[in-house]
């Protein structure tokens, strides 16, 4: 791994050389090609050339092109995210950091962030995703915090396609692969599969780390005069342009990109993390920011306007993976695994010494300055110089026209009760456990590690993880949730329900919300359909998240999912981390002792807009997405808090895809007895068969299946009328089936069977 | 008593090793790979995850740390080495203990429950259990296949010197429900003085009632029990 000191300098030479001969060092107007490769328009491109005075040169064009792209820049969502909520109390650092924290008590702080890896992914799955875990964790212990947990939310087309088959088996092996080998736990997440990701997968992943407020690192590269170092992996040519990358759309091959993406070493991104953590809080560590898109480019200049100072680097002085590499290759490489540090001179030795200790490089790359300028140097040679100002904040904005997608409000319009499948609901429900949408996640989540830490209290598979801090009686609950059947049905209704739905998945844990990442995947924004999703799909959020009282903190933006000019649907994902003060007191999703009683808490509406149901029958996706009353969500949430802080259930499940029934038999299958219910009370429709469908399968929002000792019945009552929600009693645990009255009577093990059966 | 850690840059079951001692009333200390102080330790855990990457094979590499000269000594001389996961790993390739661990035979990660049944309880590190009870104890694992020749595996079993194998819940033989495939259903095994201990399982992830199982604790308990009473392990593990 480490290349001799002379060596080095003989890369260093060598490139000098390769710079004077292949990229000229001449300030010349690019032309349509130059522009091209690094994803300028002729406008933006005048902005900045008239904003300097002159023309750029060749490496000048890059790392602006970098700096600019959409990945880095958010030049077209920008805007837009301004009118997120990002304060409260209890938030200690919200958007514009490496990752957003919030106060969990005890002097601790939660640190965590959602990012997508969706083109890499689509691209090479298995370091496309990987590196996306490795870029998401050093996100986290940039800012001082230990990661606790790690998260992914995927979407993949429809698994009969072996393409898909290939795409969704790398990009799970490449989580589970950097997870597994660094020692953090993958506790949650989820995975649809749909048509509409058929040429583009999308693949998040989050991550929640903890530390004590004193040690929460920034990356304010401040102090003229203060060294930069940069720790970690050697520097190749990997991943060069890989932000300009994300930026554009795939081509109908997007083989030809492959060098675009990283290759992950998780092993190096362990000790890069144990050193980095051993560092935070040290006085002489100014500041650290992971090298991430446009590589050392994009965080040289971050960390030093972030410090509102500017910076010097000298690209001789940077270990290689490889000779001939040019300044340019240097500069804009994405090779993963390193970190960069502004240090105070005093610093320098104890922060040499623990790299060394973790058998790492730490060279000092160049020196924070007071000039607000980006220089580049070769040696002696200056190849760069670029104001500050002009690379982070002189993104011109773009301005994007929108309209509502006729097509996708068609279907809107339809009426979903219109379909009714042919099949029984005992045999409709067998069907839905067996969907790969609804059905067991085990085949995923038993190849990623999620028990590492000893502190996964609640694992995947039911609502919310659950895990614990520093062995203590303080816990986090964590989710990704986000169903894009209602987005494309109505973006703005569709992201209030992912953020509703993270929020219940928390609080079914006993645990109180406290904050949102999240990660919009789109398609071209330069559309004006998708443009108007995009926009509809934050006020979607605001309204959630304003209603709830959570802020947003941290996020990421994924745009130009499309292939071939066909788009992804809007997909929002949102990460969610709550609090619960004392574990003893956290709640689980399933049944958990014979002859309990089981209710619904929350509304009953025979509905069957956007559902799975639908979907599984007809291959549709139409009518009215669900029904949701921010207001009702709200009290329901709060009703299900205090009745779990009163120690009044035993079980609380959030009632999700497929509606009643599968809640009612997720909760038997996972706590592995069954259930008698009924539902004829339910509603005043004429009760036909559009009647029972939409009541067992309807996606209605706002309810928990809950169970609870009987003798709790009365107090439980008393609770919902306080809390002004509905609450209907729906049957009792026990037994080996699975039974509502004359509708449904199946077998638990029959159940099981389908349920598994949908990944297998 | 006190438990020595062997922490090798990729180890991550280091402090819930320490946990696990810990909730057991027993002190442990940290040993860094580069040293080869043991740091008084009695009884030295090498613990689960990636040594040094491991993209070699598992463990190829850890068994040339300065770390492990001493712990090679250690063992050799009668004092208790147990190896988890990984340290299982590092074990077989230190020539510690005989045979292999390859992948898995599902070609994939495996983090999920497993049930061992004891198999010998006259070993040191399972004094506390009784013969063929069944203790519920996790595996994580993409290597953790146990593979050895007929004629080793054959003496494995004569010598008693498998400590655990894989069973279902009720303690019927695993057959196709095996996390890993390993020859005879072997999840641990001790060499020939009993003072070394390999199993691919998590004991130490299964030492509280809030993560599912306690059953890890009892073999945290066993060795403490032992190093802690009046017989040293070296006269437990001959007898």
């Amino acid at each position: 791994m480490r290349g001799g000191a002379a060596e080095r300098r003989g890369d260093v030479r060598h490139s000098r050389i390769a710079l004077t001969t292949a990229t000229p060092l001449e300030v010349a107007d690019p032309s349509q090609e130059d522009l091209a490769a690094v994803a300028l328009t002729r406008e933006e491109y005048t902005v900045a050339s008239r904003a300097l005075g002159r023309h750029l040169n060749r490496l000048e064009l890059g790392i602006l092109g970098a700096a600019w792209s959409e990945h880095c820049s958010y030049k077209s969502s920008k805007a837009l995210l301004r009118g997120l909520p990002t304060h409260a109390p209890w938030v200690l650092q919200g958007p514009g950091e490496n990752a957003g924290a919030v106060d969990i008590g005890g002097g601790l702080a939660c640190v965590f962030k959602i990012e997508s890896h969706n083109h890499p992914s689509a691209v090479e799955p298995y370091q496309g995703a990987a590196t996306g875990v490795g870029g998401i964790l050093r996100d986290v212990f940039t800012m001082g915090a230990r990661p606790i947990a790690i998260l992914d939310s995927l979407r993949f087309g429809p698994l009969e396609d072996p393409r898909q088959r290939h795409l969704f088996d790398g990009v799970v092996a490449g989580i589970g692969g950097y997870g597994n080998c660094v020692g953090v736990p993958t506790v949650g997440g989820e995975v649809y599969f749909d048509a509409s990701y058929s040429n583009n997968c999308v693949v998040n992943a989050m991550c929640a780390g903890v530390v004590e407020h004193a040690n929460l690192t920034r990356s304010r590269g401040a102090g003229a005069g203060n060294l930069v170092i940069l720790a970690g992996a050697d520097t190749g040519r990997d991943g060069i342009q890989g932000a300009t990358f994300a930026s554009v759309e795939l081509d109908a091959d997007g083989d030809d990109r492959r060098p675009a993406v990283q290759v992950g070493n998780p092993f190096l991104e362990k000790c890069l993390l144990e050193a980095c953590l051993e560092l935070a809080g040290h006085p002489g560590v100014v500041a650290m920011q992971d090298l991430g898109a446009a590589g050392l480019s994009g965080s040289a200049a971050e960390i030093a306007h972030r410090g509102a100072s500017g910076v010097e680097i000298d690209v001789a002085r940077i270990p290689r993976r490889e000779v001939g590499m040019t300044p340019y290759d240097v500069m804009l490489s994405e090779s993963q695994e390193r970190m960069l540090l502004v240090v105070e001179r005093g610093g320098l030795g104890d922060v040499r010494a623990v790299f060394e200790r973790w058998d790492l490089h730490a060279d000092v790359i160049g020196v924070i300055t007071g000039d607000g300028r980006f220089i580049v140097r070769d040696g002696a040679e200056r190849v760069s110089d670029l104001p500050l100002d002009l690379l982070i904040d002189g993104t011109p904005e773009r301005r994007l026209a929108s309209a509502r997608s006729p097509s996708r409000s068609d279907l809107a319009d339809q009426d979903a009760m219109d379909f009714v499948a042919p099949w029984n609901a005992e045999n409709a429900l067998l069907r839905l456990l067996a969907s790969p949408n609804i059905g067991s996640r085990r085949p995923i989540f038993r190849r990623y590690d999620h028990q590492v830490g000893d502190e996964t209290i609640v694992g995947p598979g039911g609502d919310a993880a659950l895990v614990r801090v520093d062995a203590g009686a303080r816990a986090l609950a964590l989710t990704t949730d986000g169903n894009s059947r209602y987005t494309a049905l109505d973006p703005r209704r569709g992201a209030m329900i992912a953020v509703c739905e993270a929020a219940r998945n928390v609080v079914a844990t006993g645990a109180r919300p406290l904050a949102v990442t999240n990660c919009l995947n789109f398609g071209n924004p330069d559309k004006p359909d998708v443009y108007w999703e995009l926009q509809e799909a934050v006020t979607g959020i605001t309204e959630a998240c304003e209603a709830l009282g959570v802020p947003v903190v941290s996020g990421n933006v994924s745009l130009y999912n499309d292939t071939a000019g066909s788009s992804i649907d809007p997909t929002v994902v949102i990460g969610m981390v709550g609090v619960l003060d004392d574990v003893a007191e956290h709640c689980r999703p399933g049944f958990a002792v014979d002859n309990d009683l089981v209710a619904l808490i929350g509304p009953v509406e025979a509905e069957l807009g956007g559902s799975e149901y639908q979907r599984l029958a007809f291959g549709v996706n139409a009518g009215a997405r669900p029904a949701l009353d921010l207001a009702l969500e709200k009290r329901v949430q709060d009703c299900i808090t205090d009745a779990i802080h009163s120690g009044l259930l035993r079980s609380a499940h959030d009632c999700a895809e497929g509606g009643i029934a599968v809640a009612l038999a997720e909760s038997c299958l996972i706590g592995g007895r069954g259930a008698r219910a009924r539902i004829d009370e339910f509603g005043s429709h004429v009760q036909n068969a559009s009647w029972e469908a939409g009541i067992l399968f309807g996606e209605c929002q706002s309810r928990f299946v809950v169970s609870f000792a009987r003798e709790h019945l009365m107090r439980l009552q008393e609770l919902a009328v306080r809390h002004d929600v509905p609450f209907r009693g729906l049957g009792a645990t026990g037994g080996d089936r699975i039974s509502i009255t004359g509708r449904i009577d199946v077998r638990l093990g029959q159940a099981r069977e389908a349920y598994e059966s949908a990944l297998a | 008593m006190k438990f020595g850690i062997a922490v090798f840059p990729g180890t991550w079951s280091e402090r819930d090793c320490a946990h696990a001692a810990h909730l057991a009333g027993q002190d442990s200390v940290m040993l860094w790979h580069k040293e080869r102080d043991l740091r008084g330790a009695d009884c030295v855990i090498l613990p689960g995850g990636f040594a040094y990457g491991d993209y070699l094979r598992c463990g190829a590499m850890a068994r040339f740390s300065p770390l492990m000269e001493s712990v090679i000594d250690f063992a050799r001389r009668g004092g208790p080495v147990w190896g988890i996961c990984n340290g299982f790993q590092i074990l077989c390739e230190a020539q510690l203990l005989p045979g292999a661990l390859v992948r898995n035979s599902s070609l994939e990660f495996r983090c999920e429950p497993a049930w061992l049944r004891v198999e010998n309880p006259t070993s040191p590190f399972t004094s506390g259990c009784s013969q063929g009870e069944v203790l519920e104890i996790p595996v994580s694992h993409g290597e953790g296949r146990f593979v050895a020749d007929p004629a080793t595996l054959d003496s494995l079993e004569r010598d008693r010197r498998v400590a655990f194998r894989y069973v279902r819940r009720d303690g019927s033989p695993v057959g196709d429900a095996s996390p890993n495939g390993s020859a005879r259903d072997i999840a641990g095994i001790v060499n020939e003085r009993g003072n070394v201990l390999g199993m691919m399982p998590h004991p130490e992830r299964a030492c509280e009632p809030l993560l599912g199982s306690v059953d890890g604790m009892r073999l945290f308990e066993c060795v403490a029990a032992l190093l802690n009473g009046a017989g040293t392990f070296a006269t437990a593990a001959s007898r």
